[in-house]
Order: structure tokens, then sequence, then C-alpha cells
């Protein structure tokens, strides 16, 4: 075809509508793919759509920490200047309390406080009752001191209309920074419970930030601003010099003392960032603490315990999976078609079976008053007294998953040892191998990519499994993804969840691309 | 080999030791429920040799042999041990016939050469053996549940009465609470409504991809088929977690649709596999030929490939339907209390121990399975038929 294109004496070649052969052949290529791509972009797009992206969005969540910023934004900037240095810090100024008033101020009317307490309680105890203790107690501190104060003053302070003028005229942000910005928290305040900002007693943290920037700025500052209320505001400048002030940090130390505990900031501070390694951090038994990165204390170190629980547990299934289903491939593919046909619906049958069905058969089969042991019993090679326990360990886990899994390592084993001429193996023994060396030497190796297909199967499917080792488990016998299913539904846990699945599911793909290379994907069979 | 004749079998110095063997395993056995282990051994010692020799010296005739045989210790555990006895007799009976005659006749030979040692046939019948065991393993446990679901009591194993073939031990009462329930009802209308709608998402989407799929010159052919395979790689709880975050963002999270939708991606693989399979097979010429007939790409698809293809479509459709009918994780965390499926009802009911209902639905399931087996084995003979049909 290019030849033809290219010879040079002929010129190029036209198709029947005059265009040249190679342009319009071009295009039919294109159209072709794009007919392809318009046949799968439908499903492509919902997979994506209703698989991937909650993949993706559980890899986000597990690095994803925007809680601490989004709930306490002033505290976090004003900690930029203080360094936990290792524990030795004093507590930080007095800039810092503030900012920490006014965000949770904010944070305790819409009940952001809990949450970000139940947040840093994963990584310091006491964290949330930390926080609920002062969301209760912010209201009730003696910063109303300032209110009356500048009430006493001048009576228009009390008036929430001046507030607003005072508070939209513009240029205030720059007289006024730190009130400005509480009164945004305010402005949100109001307007979520559906009030009107000009009826609106504004309350003692305001009052609180108008006193800390009128004793900051300078008086001339002061005395630029031109806007409304601007005399109440140099007469105010005037008086707070005289004011009675209030430490915030006492206050906060008053509601608990370890508002004063350099640890609490150091924690607030590590989590500061919108993204954090933390929840990864945790997933093996590693934290994140103000000092740097730390083991996890001896009596929390679970996940690496449950790693190597399930991949142990994982390699045993595995082991069983070839040391059974070995001789049923080979004496399947070693039968005569139809007797292996025959035998091959008594693989599948637990194939297509309920996985349920199959668990729950195992717990009639293994609890202590079930099938077994009563035969055990019945036999008399059992006491009725110290009935065996089967069930509720690793063993039970073992046990059921070998047999959930075992189609999944024959088949493949199966298609493979299906391949295998007999007439190697009977070359060899006409050669004078015995038995054995003729198994060994001759037929196991061409075996080996079965057992290598069958393994990496029943590897993979085994690490993820939750139903079984659930049910037949006990505490013994649960895997990582047992805790990963605790963390989402009872300890609400998200973040870590999402960080033991994306740990997991890195190692699962890390295998089916190991998979891929010996087996290729393509060749998934379905029996 | 039949033309050789057998190798005779020694009675006295091979199969009398051999059957006196299995009688006193049997006779231990029957023994040691009875409290006496050593007397029953020598018994059953004494009844394997006796019962090995009359039969390899009297009764020539296999068949009348095993039935007699099967017949009187049927009787014999009858006078033992009453209606459950029989049943014992019965096995006993007819192992006993069975392997006197399996060993007499030199029948045990039949699948080794000639020319196999006697370590050899001895390593290849125990191979046999192991491989029976093994099987028994797989399908054991599913039969066991069966019986049970009869049960008249709310126990999980079989009770004396059971054993002894009472009538009054079996009843269909958990079958009737099943039907009766109106939390397994609910769980059952919950599956009938999710699964089809699942599957028929899964199915029509998925065979419009799979035919694109199959055209050549697919640009990305592999990052696109690893997207579509991925939820079958992706452990199951991974997908849940994911599912549940990214649900309730978007408020799917415990509603119909979710549930779903996230069956329906679980399903997809299914059908992407074993659709493309059947096109692998798939003669172009043929929708070529329609094309030029006249034939519009609708109604080629309809008229041509549809029909061919069907077989594998149906049974990709099996797959989806029976991954969503059986799948528990996922609905456990994406849908709410209102789209209890029965996996999850089983699964409840599994961790609390309610009531052996759960192995009534059980059994059903498992018939159902041997159904939805045999239509796509049938489906898949169909297939391979329509494929060797078409020429190229």
């Amino acid at each position: 075809m290019t030849e033809a294109t290219n010879s040079p004496s002929a010129g190029p070649m036209l198709s029947a509508d005059g265009t040249p052969l190679k342009k319009s052949l071009q295009i039919a290529l294109r159209r072709q793919k794009l007919r392809a791509l318009a046949l799968i972009a439908p499903l492509l797009l919902f997979v994506l759509i209703s698989f991937i992206a909650p993949i993706a969005d559980m890899l986000f969540r597990s690095v994803e920490n925007e809680i601490v910023s989004e709930t306490v934004p002033r505290t976090v900037i004003a900690l930029n200047d203080w360094d936990y240095d290792g524990g030795n810090a004093a507590a930080p100024s007095e800039d810092v309390y503030a900012a920490l008033y006014v965000d949770l101020s904010e944070a305790k009317e819409f009940k952001t406080h809990t949450r970000l307490g139940s947040r840093l309680n994963y990584e310091t105890t006491g964290m949330s009752s930390l926080l609920r203790k002062t969301g209760r107690g912010i209201g009730r501190m003696d910063t109303n001191g300032y209110t009356k104060q500048f009430k006493t003053l001048d009576p228009k302070w009390a008036d929430p209309a001046v507030w607003v003028a005072i508070m939209e005229s513009p240029g205030v942000a720059d007289v006024l920074p730190e009130t400005a910005s509480a009164w945004k928290s305010w402005q949100r305040i109001v307007v979520t419970k559906n009030d009107v900002l000009a009826e609106e007693q504004p309350e003692d943290f305001i009052y609180t930030m108008l006193y800390r920037d009128l004793i900051k700025q300078p008086a001339t500052a002061i005395t630029s601003y031109t806007g409304p209320g601007s005399d109440m505001l140099t007469k105010a400048d005037g008086a707070v010099d005289g004011f009675e002030s209030v430490s915030l940090q006492a206050q906060f130390v008053g509601i608990d003392k370890n508002w004063g505990n350099a640890e609490i900031w150091g924690t607030i501070k590590a989590f500061s960032s919108p993204y954090s390694a933390g929840y990864f951090l945790s997933s093996v038994d590693l934290q994140l603490t103000p000092a740097g990165v730390e083991k996890q204390p001896a009596n929390q170190q679970i996940y690496m315990l449950l790693f190597g629980r399930t991949m142990f547990m994982s390699m045993v299934i595995m082991g069983s999976c070839i040391l059974l289903g070995y001789p049923i491939a080979y004496l399947l593919s070693n039968l005569p078609l139809r007797t292996s046909n025959l035998l091959l619906i008594l693989v599948l049958l637990p194939f297509w079976t309920s996985l349920l069905v199959r668990t729950s058969a195992w717990k009639v089969l293994l609890q202590q008053q079930g099938v077994i042991n009563d035969i055990l019993v019945w036999l008399g090679l059992v006491g009725n007294g110290d009935r065996l326990v089967m069930i509720n360990n690793q063993f039970g886990t073992i046990v059921a998953m070998t047999h959930i899994l075992l189609p999944f390592m024959i088949l493949p084993l199966y298609s493979v040892m299906k391949t295998i001429p007999l007439t190697y193996v009977r070359a060899a023994k006409s050669l004078g191998a015995t038995d054995w060396t003729t198994f060994w030497r001759v037929y196991f190796p061409q075996s080996v990519p079965g057992i290598g297909a069958g393994s990496i199967l029943v590897f993979i499917l085994s690490i993820g499994y939750y139903i079984t080792p659930e049910l037949v488990g006990g505490t013994t016998g649960t895997f990582i993804s047992n805790r990963i299913a605790y963390h989402i539904s009872s300890s609400l846990n998200w973040g870590l969840a999402a960080a033991l699945g994306t740990i997991l599911l890195a190692v699962v793909l890390l295998l089916y691309w190991v998979y891929d290379r010996i087996v290729g994907i393509d060749n998934v069979s379905l029996g | 080999m039949r033309k050789f004749k057998k190798p005779a079998v020694d009675l006295i110095r091979f199969v009398l030791p051999i059957m006196a063997l299995a009688g006193a395993g049997f006779g231990f056995l029957v023994g040691t429920t009875n409290g006496l282990p050593l007397a029953g051994t020598a018994i059953g010692a004494v009844c394997g040799v006796a019962l090995a020799w009359v039969l390899a010296t009297y009764v020539p005739s296999k068949r009348t042999g095993i039935a007699a045989a099967t017949v009187l210790f049927a009787i014999v555990g009858l006078l033992l041990a009453g209606t459950g006895g029989v049943v014992g007799g019965l096995v006993v009976g007819f192992v006993l016939g069975w392997m006197t005659y399996w060993l007499s006749t030199g029948s045990y030979r039949a699948s080794t050469p000639i020319y196999a040692t006697p370590g050899q046939v001895l390593w290849h019948n125990t191979f046999k053996f192991i491989c029976g065991a093994i099987f028994f393993f797989l399908i054991a446990p599913i039969l066991t549940v069966m019986p049970l679901s009869f049960n008249a009591e709310n126990f999980f194993t079989f009770t004396p009465a059971m054993l002894s073939f009472d009538p009054s031990g079996y009843s269909l009462k958990h079958y009737r609470d099943f039907f009766t329930n109106p939390d397994w009802q609910q769980a059952l209308k919950n599956s009938v409504r999710i699964a089809p709608a699942a599957t028929l998402i899964s199915v029509s989407l998925g065979t419009l991809a799979a035919i694109g799929l199959s055209q050549p010159h697919v640009p990305f052919r592999r990052a696109i088929m690893a997207i579509l395979i991925s939820p079958m790689i992706v452990p199951l709880i991974i997908s849940a977690a994911g599912m549940y975050f990214f649900y309730s963002r978007i408020g799917l999270q415990g509603t119909y649709i979710g549930v779903v939708l996230a069956h329906a991606a679980l399903g997809i693989p299914f059908v992407i596999i074993t659709v493309t399979a059947t096109l692998v097979g798939f003669d172009k010429s043929l929708t070529r030929a329609a094309a030029n007939m006249g034939a519009n790409p609708v109604t080629t698809f309809f008229k041509v490939q549809m029909p061919l293809i069907l077989p594998g479509v149906i049974s990709g459709g099996l797959f989806a339907f029976i991954t969503s009918f059986d799948e528990v994780v996922v609905v456990l965390f994406v849908g709410s209390a209102g789209q209890k499926t029965l996996p999850w009802q089983m699964f409840t009911g599994l961790r609390e121990q309610i009531s052996p209902t759960i192995l009534a639905v059980a059994t059903i399931l498992v018939v159902i399975s041997i159904l939805l087996l045999t239509v796509v084995e049938v489906l898949r003979r169909r297939s391979e038929r329509l494929r060797g049909m078409s020429p190229g």
C-alpha cells in the first residue's frame, strides 16, 4: 500500500472520489478509531464516575487535612512565628490566643470545633475533650469587661447599626485589621442564624479585637480614618490605655490548663497544613508529633501486626491452595475429557455458590456445637467437655478461605496443565527416569506458570478479603480489611481508613503488575 | 490392554488382608461409638474377611454381590441401631462389597499400565484417594447445609431425631420463616430490585464497549481495558470504602441509585471479558456481507452480530447478575437499611446467630447457582457451536 502511493512514476494513487488514496485511507482509519471510541465512551465514562472517582476520592482523603486550617485559620497563621523547639518552648504569645479566641468563637457556633477535636484526638489524646470544654466555656470568658468598658465610654458602641456602618466603610480593614477579620466571622454567624446584622448585639470577641487593635495601632493610624464613627474611634483610642485589660492566655488556661501546654500547640501546628502524611504514618505505627515522626506507643502498634498477619495468612492460604489444587488439576488434565468435565463441575459448583453460603457452611461445620465436633464426640475421639475450638481464630479463617479460593487455584493450573504434552513424560520414562525424576524434572517445571498464576490470584484475592475473616476470624483471624471497615463504620476515622486502603491498593496493584508480566491480564478466564 | 489376560489376584495373601483392614476400620468406628473399640475392631476385621471370601468365591456377579452385601449390612444396622443404623449399614455394606470386587477382579489396576510395579499401582490409587478427599473437601460443606436446613430445631447441627430419620426431626419451618418473615421478604425484594437494574446497565454499556474494543485500531486499548477491568482487580473493601466516601459526598450514599451504580460498576468487567472472548471468534466478513447487501449498521448489529454473540452477552449478564446478587461488602457501605439485600441479611444473621433460616436461604441460593451454572455451560457450548459454524 505504501509502496504504491510512494511510487514516483505513477504519482500519488487516487481513490474513486479523486482524493489521494493515502489521505482517504487515513480518513477511514480515523473514522474507524472514532467509531470504536464512541462505542467505548459511555462505559468508560460510567466506570470513571462510578468507580475511578471514588477510588481517587479515597486516595485524596488519605492525605487531606484541611479541617485544621479551615476551622482555626487565624490560629494556624499566628502559630507560624511560634516554634515547638522540642517541647521546650513556652506557650505561644497573646496574639495566638487572640486568634484562637476568634476562631473558636466562630467554630462554636457551627459546632465544627468538635469535629476538629475528634480529628486532633487521633493524634494526641485529650484534644477532643479539650475543645469541647473550650467550646462550652468560651462564651463565659471575662472579656465581657471590654464590652462594658466600651459601652460605658460611649453608649453608641452598643448600637449594632453603628457597628455595621463602621465595619462596612472602606479602609477600615487597614486601620482595625483584627476587628475587621473578626467581624467577618460575626457576619457568617449572624447570616447562618437568619438574623439581621444591624439588629444583633456583637459578641464580646468583637470588642476584644477592637481593644487589641486600638492598643496596637499608632494614634496616627486611627486619626487617619475618616469614615463613619471616626469620632468614636478617636475617643476610644484615647481611652483604651486606661481600660482594665484581660489576659486571653489566662482566660484559656482558666478553662483548661492544657492550653498552656506546648504539646497541644505543637500538635495544632504539626497538623496545620492542608495536606498531611499523618494518616499514612499512623497506618505504619508511626505518629507525627510536634517533635517530628515518632513510633506509636507500644500498646497502640497494631497496624504493622495486622499487615504482617494479613500477609502471613494469605501466604498460608496460598500454600494450602497449591497443596490441594495441584493434585486436582493434575487429575483433571490427565483424565479423558468426558470424565474431567464431570469432575470439573465439582470445582465449579463451589465457585458459583454464594460466598455467604460457603461461609455459613463452615460456620455450621466448625463451631463448637457444630457438625465436625459432634462427629468427633460421637466417635469418642474428643470428650464432650473439651470440644475443639476451630472457629473464630486463625484456623477457621484459613480453612474457610482455602475452601473459598481453591477454585481460583485449580482453574488456572488446569488450563496450564492441559497444554503440557504427555510425550515429554513418556520420553523421560523411556530414557530411564524414575517416576519421581520424571515428575520433578520434566512435568513440574512445565506446570510452574500455572502455579504462579494461581498463587498470585489467590494471594491478591485473599489479602483484600473482608466477609469471611469478619464472620469466622474472631479476634486473631482478622485481616487489615476488617480494620478498614472498622474505621469507616465504627471509629469514623475516615482518613486512616483511606490511608490503610491506599496501602492495600498499592500492594494489590503491584501484585497485579507482576501477574500481568507472568500471565497477561487479558488471559483472565472465568472457568 | 484388554488383549492381555488379566493377572490373577491372590485372594488369600492380597484381598483378604486388605479387606480385614477395611473391616477393622469400620469396626473401630462402630465400636468406639458403643464404647468397645477393641472388640469392634476385631469383629469388623472378621466380618470384612468373611464377606470378601464369600463374595469372591461364590458370587461372580459384581452387581448381585454388592447389592447383597449392602442389604445384609443394612439389616444388621437396623437391628443394632434402628433407622439411623440402616444408612450406616447401607454405606458400610456398599463400600465393603464394592472394595471386594475392586480388589478381587483386578480392576484396581485397570487404569495403570500392565507393566506398573505394585508400588506404582499403590501410589496411583493413593493419589486417586487423595483427590477424592479434596473433592470431598470442596463439596461436603455445601452439601451439609442442605439437610440441615430441614432441621425441626433451631440448631446449626444434626439432632438425634434427624440422624435416626425420624420424620418429626425434619420440618419446613425455616423455609416457612423465610417466606413469611418481613425482614427476609424485604431483603429478597431489595435484591430482586437491585440486581436486574445493575445487570441491565452493565450488560448494555458493556456489550457496546466490548464491540468497540474488539475493533482493530483502538487507541489506548490497554489503558482503557485496564480501567474497565479495574473493578474486578481492586479488593472489594477498597471499592466499598472509596464509594462510601465519594457517594456520600455527592448524596448517593444510602440510596437505591447509589447501590445500583456501584453494583453495575462491579459487574462490568465480567461482561467485558465474556463478550470480548465471544467476539474474538466473530467473523467480520459477516457484517461486511450484511452491509454489502444494504443493511444499515443498526440492522446489521441486531440481525447479524447480536444473534451470534448473544450467548456471550447472556453469560456475561449472568455473571454480572450473580455478582450483584451475591455482593455484600459494597452494599453494606453504600446502602442503608432501606437497601438491605439478601446477602446483607445473611451477613447480619451469621454475625448475630439469629436463626437457621440462613441455612434455608443458603439451600435456595445453592439451587439457584446450580441452575445458573447449567445455563452458562449450555450457553458456552452453544456459543462454541455457533462460532464453529461460521466460516474462517
